[in-house]
């Protein structure tokens, strides 16, 4: 029996591991939804319309989960009991930490002297470092299986892609 | 003597079958309905022939309501009691409403959503509403000749949860059964998408009369897929039309209208926007009742300057939308212009230069989104066979949070997330033996509760006492395929439910509207009774049809005790349902749900196992 519980990979018919075709998730998601969504069920009785709302949402979050590189890496190590424990576990490496400090400086900058072509630099910047980021992480989840080298590389790119998400704020602002 | 049924090739229901189902545009400045017929979407006119209904309700002293084009020359002459653009005020508290001082309405100082006072009460901005979509109701029903099965509203795609709940709240009360809120800009896409067999990212830019939204859907075979949506959901051609009324008191040097000429001179802008789309200038003359003499001449020239920043203010949602698609302007394919104000040739320019290219006005931008939502509404009423329906994947407009300490809003649901999503959240209790708790729930994207929309606050009650830390309560907010939130809340440790109690910020209450649904049947009480009963009857068919088709099909994913009690549960529905009984029928009904339960879990299994191996069957191929 199917059920809201099994993981995601399985879900979509997927090998649980980092590097998937991301257009064949995309392709076993929509002929999901293609047959759970709420507007198939529109016409239907509450019992089949409430299913249905429930299986979207399940479709929903396991496509938002596997499709966004950092979401699956972190999905991935829970599935191999790893926790990558954002909160707690803060330990950097100097490199990485000096390189976090340079950046956000450089976000203060630009935010201040309203410089949008900074922000822009900066977020290409920020991009690519998080590009270099998600293939080290493919390589330690499906070659080497170093899952703790794993954790830190998803703790890391969490940290980019909250700058990330800075840096969209401040363009959004500048433009207000 | 036997007779033969002759029916279309692909017809999924023999055309007797056929629901009637609608699609309604609710719009600041007109409204209309619109429906398929024999597989061809089309407007239903007035009795006039008219389509556009002027979104304008005026009330009158013997309890008459006047909706519409009648209404429209009425309005100058008693503004107090001629409701124009309601839409404006709908989940809206008074502060939020811009212009509110040079509105001639007769405010009611109260919390939460606007109300005015008018000749006949009271009225929310929903019951206002409520009159257009029940004249449109009647329309409808009247053109196809029978009781609607259900309609699809469409609201700006920008509009927040209060919003949202408080047009499909003046939907209930116009005596329609909501089949779906869909967004304009996607019920436009839907229109276009189909009409013209698109593919690729689209933009639909959505200028209407108080509400600008942005969408960007990616179109392939089938799947109309929205990306990012943004807007501002008080920006629209009457800001234009205020900017000119403006402009004519500064250059005519009258300082204070009265209410009248207030009217007269925002109808007369109006009129002079629409105009100088085609002509270079128009001249404004006018007596005004204080004696005040209007003589000018408005240059399209001067039209533009004035309004750039108005134009200039939708580009930036513009620039959001793309962003958080992660989409340049390039990667737009076509830019479709929905909405009377995108008729302006300095918006059409002003879009046209962004993007790079033409944007598409090759569609009529006032009738294209109730197309696009008669479309939809086919397809959820179930009129079309499996094969041919599209699927819809929309999102929400504005990340929904929670106030956390400090006054701060934590994201729980980010924007632009597809729905139907739901997130949970763990809390726990700070003080020993605590057994309640408060939330405040929040829209918008900035970091501080006071610049958000405050969309509820809610309690929970019934946590069982524990000590400070040991309660862990789960709270899971879900947004159904309306974009509408509901929230519900489980203590995990111990499995007990918590109650929730909402308190709409700017919404009505349940009983508000059960008050309002009953007022508006005050002299027909009967007939309030006798709608009731039919709704619950039609109700009872309708889930004994379905359940029959689907057991046709699927009857033996059920052994024989389950099917003899499903049976049976149908048995006693149909009973009920032939009776006079509301409550009987009701509670045949809860009944059936919870027998079918079991039938729907696995037909839903059976159908996602489907999808899943015609999946694995492609796999094979490749």
């Amino acid at each position: 029996m199917l059920d809201l519980h099994q993981d995601y990979f399985a879900l979509f018919g997927l090998t649980p591991v980092f590097d998937i075709d991301v257009e064949r998730l995309e392709q076993a998601y929509l002929e999901m939804q293609g047959k759970v969504h709420p507007d198939r069920f529109a016409h239907l009785p509450d019992s089949e319309k409430r299913l249905s709302m429930q299986w979207a949402t399940h479709a929903n979050e396991a496509f938002r989960t596997l499709k966004n590189p950092l979401t699956r890496g972190h999905y991935l190590l829970e599935l191999r009991g790893v926790d990558p424990a954002f909160d707690t576990n803060t330990a950097m490496s100097a490199d990485f930490l000096m390189e976090q400090m340079e950046w956000r400086e450089a976000l203060g900058e630009a935010q201040q002297a309203a410089d949008e072509d900074a922000l822009e630099d900066l977020a290409r910047r920020v991009r690519a470092g998080s590009k270099a980021l998600v293939l080290e992480l493919a390589r330690q989840l499906d070659v080497t299986g170093d899952l703790d080298g794993a954790a830190d590389t998803v703790r890391r790119m969490k940290f980019l892609e909250k700058l990330q998400h800075e840096i969209n704020d401040a363009l959004t602002a500048l433009e207000s | 003597m036997a007779l033969l049924q002759i029916s279309e090739p692909g017809m999924s229901t023999a055309p007797h079958q056929h629901r009637l189902a609608v699609g309604i545009d609710l719009g600041t400045t007109n409204s209309l309905v619109a429906t398929v017929r024999n597989g061809v979407p089309l407007c239903v006119q007035d009795e006039e022939g008219k389509v556009l209904l002027p979104s304008i309700v005026h009330y009158l002293p013997d309890g008459q309501i006047i909706v519409g084009r009648k209404a429209l020359a009425t309005q100058a002459v008693d503004p107090r009691n001629t409701i124009v653009s309601v839409k404006r005020f709908m989940g809206r508290g008074l502060k939020d409403v811009a212009h509110v001082e040079t509105m001639p309405y007769d405010f009611v100082a109260s919390e939460g959503m606007v109300r005015l006072r008018t000749i006949q009460g009271v009225k929310s901005p929903v019951e206002v509403s409520a009159e257009i979509l029940k004249n449109l109701r009647i329309r409808g029903e009247r053109s196809l000749g029978g009781e609607l099965t259900g309609a699809v509203i469409t609201v700006p795609a920008y509009f927040d949860d209060a919003q949202r709940q408080a047009t499909k709240d003046a939907a209930r009360l116009a005596g329609l059964n909501v089949l779906r809120l869909l967004n304009e800009p996607t019920a436009a896409a839907i229109a276009y998408g189909l009409e013209n067999a698109s593919e690729g990212t689209y933009a639909v830019y959505d200028l209407g009369g108080g509400t600008f939204d942005i969408s960007i859907l990616r179109l392939s075979r089938g799947v109309f897929e929205v990306v990012a949506t943004s807007g501002d959901a008080a920006l629209g051609g009457d800001d234009f039309d205020h900017r000119l009324f403006c402009w004519i008191l500064d250059n005519a040097g009258i300082s204070l209208p009265s209410d009248r000429d207030a009217r007269r001179l925002l109808m007369k802008a109006r009129e002079v926007k629409e105009r100088l789309t085609l002509d270079e200038s128009v001249p404004v003359r006018m007596t005004l009742e204080g004696g005040d003499e209007v003589d000018l001449v408005v240059e399209r020239d001067v039209f533009v300057d004035i309004t750039r920043p108005l134009v200039e203010k939708t580009l930036r949602p513009l620039k959001k939308a793309l962003r958080d698609a992660n989409l340049d302007p390039a990667d737009v394919k076509g830019v479709v212009m929905v909405g009377g104000a995108t008729r302006m040739p300095h918006v059409q320019e002003a879009v046209g230069a962004f993007f790079g290219q033409l944007p598409l006005t090759n569609l009529d931008p006032d009738t294209v989104v109730a197309v696009g939502a008669a479309m939809q509404a086919n397809v959820l009423a179930g009129n079309r066979a499996g094969d041919d329906e599209w699927l819809l994947l929309d999102v929400i407009p504005l990340s929904l949070g929670i106030e956390t300490m400090g006054g701060l809003a934590e994201k729980i649901i980010p924007r632009n997330s597809t729905i139907p999503t739901a997130r949970a959240q763990e809390f726990t209790t700070f003080k020993d033996g605590q057994t309640a708790m408060a939330f405040h729930v929040v829209q918008g994207e900035r970091e501080l509760v006071a610049d958000c929309r405050s969309l509820a606050r809610f309690e929970l009650r019934g946590i069982p006492p524990m000590v400070a830390g040991a309660a862990r309560i789960r709270v899971t907010f879900q947004v159904d395929a309306d974009g509408l939130l509901s929230v519900s809340a489980r203590e995990t440790t111990t499995g007990v439910e918590a109650r929730v109690e909402v308190k709409p910020s700017y919404g009505l209450a349940d009983d508000e509207i059960a008050s309002m649904l009953k007022a508006g049947f005050e002299h027909a009480q009967e007939d309030m009774e006798v709608r009731g009963l039919k709704e619950q009857q039609v109700e009872a068919m309708r889930v004994i049809e379905a359940t029959e088709k689907a057991l046709a099909i699927d009857g033996g994913l059920l052994d024989e005790a389950e099917r003899a009690g499903l049976d049976a549960a149908i048995a006693a529905l149909r009973h009920a349902a032939e009776g006079v009984e509301v409550r009987a029928i009701k509670i045949q009904l809860e009944a059936f749900n919870r027998a079918s339960n079991e039938f729907a879990s696995r037909r839903m299994d059976k159908s996602i196992r489907e999808a899943l191996a015609g999946h694995k069957i492609d796999d094979i191929r490749i």
